[in-house]
């Protein structure tokens, strides 16, 4: 069979763009906002620059995919700022949000919730949020804005658009081979 | 050809789709003139694009719409009930292609139903033998495999997994299935190219779709002008309440008012209804056609779920058709099962971004995300069967909610009936055992998409008091108002209704042309 080369692609523009950032991604979620934050997050147009980092990270604990590099993650919670700015109400939904989480770490853990260090201790602070429209705005956002970033999908073993290579039918669509015979 | 608003002399036929798309183009080869009012853009095949929210975001229909009742889409898809699409060739550019013919009994679901509790069952006004001669001509007009001499598709990963499970398990009727789209060269199109995306519109043009088969050839005659954008706000009657033009909004929210001598109402199961209520007058106050009190009820969408099978080897089911094949054995009614009706299964492929939305809607964490991993070793089947229709299953006229023309939005409640649940968890676990035989690791049920599958809302029947149109789709109410769709359904049979759908427009323009010869509309 043909297989899908799981490999993350380099795409030069994205590379570019990842430059202009300025950050290491691993730095970006590591690193924390204790100081002055990730500097990614210093383009937040109308979101605290915390509460971008912490939408981040929330992205992360609510779809982790330990083979997707945090620079999606980022990508994936941009689109929030924009509509903070665009709309105050909006805006002000991300920074309550943010901040009962934060209420919500430093009542159970005593500590920011992007400084909770396991992964499941976070995860039930977001269960704890999970039927407020906070949550239920930034998961529904987040499964179109992390999902579909074409730059991922060979990570999941998917090859996007097809019709400019003459679809599948020469390359694949009936190839599998390990099957029972029929 | 373009016609003028007050050419009282044409049909106008609110719709491009499998239904008024047909009709369009059987009328205009009779040298019938018609106008075709369509609310979404003209959207060619080289506009269409293999990614599946940019696609969904060109072609579906995204005007709002309300929903509740108990069925799960209310809840995953509050302002999403339906997933059709909105541009010239309607739903017919997104299909999947299947192509099957109802059974005998299907069209007497209560007479092999009986009184079955909270089913408003009727049997249909016409049998198969009366559509036997109409299938044929669709089926050749739609170039469906394995019928007129057209082999079947090449079956693809997806369908291999799902038939070898099948076999495994002592299914016997499993095959790439009757499908309306090109396995060779046929009528100008070419044969397909496997792409997939056949839910994003066909770039190869393989899959028959009105946009570009019925609608060029009707244009082609000089007896059809289609408009698009334009989206139809109110049927209009005369003083003797018969059917006299149409109102609609243009690209620019500009209103015309196009007269017609017979108007056919195309919208799909959702603004069929609509349109037909927003049309109420002093005449007709409970809106157009609906002295049953029928219009919008008994509003069907197919009993359907899908369950897809995890592997430890890769399937890669996004390769090629959507609906690679189909397992036929449940799709009988064997009340021994527990449930009335039948259904089918057919592979079904989503790809990254819509598997992430659609696989478990509201789901997140490492269970769901591990389901995200398996993407490339994951095969799909959806269940597709009969669901009962019901008079609390209705599309209304939303309270508060308006659209941009300040018109009510279709409001749609569902409830699934008993049966409705009982052949979904059947199908569950059918579906779950195909996998299982050819070593399944983890089987996932996912619930229902919005409606593709709309039906029922102005449905057909004998009598004036328990149905919306007669055997010729033609309203009991209003001679010159005929209903083109789904809409027109007694039952949804357990089957895709596509086929049916053209079946009915062919048969329908027939009698409109020969109801026109000799003046009785």
């Amino acid at each position: 069979m043909r297989q899908v080369e799981k490999r993350l692609q380099i795409d030069r523009r994205l590379f570019l763009r990842g430059a202009a950032s300025a950050v290491p991604a691993a730095a970006v979620l590591a690193a924390g906002v204790g100081t002055a934050g990730a500097a990614w997050a210093d383009d937040a147009k109308a979101l605290k620059q915390a509460t971008l980092v912490t939408l981040a990270h929330m992205a992360r604990d609510i779809y982790p995919h330990d083979q997707i590099p945090d620079r999606f993650y980022v990508a994936a919670v941009t689109p929030f700022d924009a509509k903070a700015q665009a709309d105050d109400a909006m805006r002000l939904m991300y920074e309550d949000g943010v901040a009962r989480l934060n209420g919500d770490a430093q009542d159970r853990f005593k500590t920011a919730y992007i400084d909770v260090p396991e992964e499941s201790d976070r995860v039930v602070l977001l269960t704890g949020i999970e039927l407020t429209p906070f949550f239920g705005h930034v998961r529904g956002g987040l499964v179109v804005s992390l999902y579909n970033q074409p730059e991922i999908w060979h990570r999941f073993g998917y090859e996007g658009s097809s019709s400019e290579f003459g679809g599948y039918l020469h390359r694949g669509f009936n190839d599998i081979d390990w099957l029972p015979a029929v | 050809m373009a016609f003028d608003l007050n050419d009282g002399s044409v049909v106008v036929i609110i719709g491009s789709g499998s239904g008024g798309g047909t009709l369009g183009n059987e009328l205009a080869q009779k040298g019938v003139k018609a106008v075709i009012l369509e609310a979404g853009s003209r959207i060619e095949i080289p506009d269409f694009v293999n990614n599946e929210w940019d696609a969904f975001t060109q072609l579906a229909w995204k005007d709002m719409r309300t929903t509740s009742g108990n069925w799960r889409v209310a809840q995953d898809f509050p302002n999403l009930p339906a997933w059709i699409v909105k541009a010239v060739g309607g739903t017919s550019v997104h299909w999947a292609g299947a192509s099957l013919r109802f059974r005998d009994d299907e069209f007497r679901a209560k007479s092999t139903y009986g009184g079955l509790q909270g089913a408003n069952l009727l049997d249909w006004p016409i049998t198969l033998q009366d559509l036997e001669p109409y299938y044929a001509r669709a089926e050749d007009k739609m170039g469906v495999t394995r019928t007129n001499g057209i082999p079947g598709l090449p079956g693809n990963n997806n369908y291999k997994v799902m038939e070898a499970g099948a076999r495994a398990v002592g299914y016997k009727d499993v095959s790439t299935g009757r499908m309306a789209i090109n396995s060779q060269p046929r009528h100008g199109r070419g044969a397909c190219q496997q792409i997939g995306f056949c839910f994003e519109g066909c770039k190869s043009g393989a899959k028959w779709s009105t946009l570009y088969t019925e609608i060029p050839a009707a244009e082609k005659t000089g007896n059809i002008e289609v408009r698009p954008d334009s989206m139809v706000l109110q049927v209009e009657h005369d003083a003797s309440g018969k059917a006299s033009g149409v109102v609609y909004a243009d690209a620019n929210g500009t209103h015309h008012r196009q007269k017609a001598r017979v108007v056919a109402i195309a919208g799909n199961s959702l603004e069929t209804p609509r349109l037909l209520l927003n049309s109420a007058t002093a005449m007709f106050p409970d809106g157009l056609a609906n002295s049953s009190g029928q219009v919008g009820r008994n509003y069907m969408r197919h009993t359907t779920g899908s369950v897809y099978g995890i592997f430890d080897k890769p399937v890669h089911m996004y390769r090629g058709t959507t609906m690679a094949g189909i397992i036929r054995d449940e799709q009988r009614n064997d009340p021994s099962r527990g449930f009335f009706g039948g259904y089918e299964m057919e592979t079904i492929s989503l790809g990254v971004p819509f598997a992430a939305a659609f696989y478990n809607p509201g789901a997140w964490g490492r269970g769901f995300t591990s389901l995200m991993d398996d993407y490339p070793n994951t095969a799909g089947i959806w269940i597709v069967g009969e669901d009962m229709p019901q008079e609390t299953n209705r599309v209304t006229l939303d309270g508060t909610a308006k659209d941009k023309f300040g018109l009510p939005v279709a409001s749609v409640h569902y409830d699934d009936h008993p049966n409705d649940a009982a052949m979904r968890e059947h199908g569950f676990k059918q579906g779950s055992s195909v996998y299982e035989a050819v070593g399944a690791t983890r089987v996932l049920r996912t619930p229902p998409y919005p409606s593709t599958h709309n039906l029922g809302t102005s449905r057909m029947s004998a009598r004036a008091r328990d149905g919306v149109v007669n055997k010729w789709g033609q309203t009991h109410d209003i001679p010159n108002l005929f209903v083109s769709d789904g809409s027109q359904f007694t039952s949804s049979a357990g089957c895709n209704p596509t086929l049916t759908i053209v079946t009915l427009a062919i048969r329908q323009a027939d009698h409109i042309a020969d109801s026109m010869s000799k003046n009785e509309i």
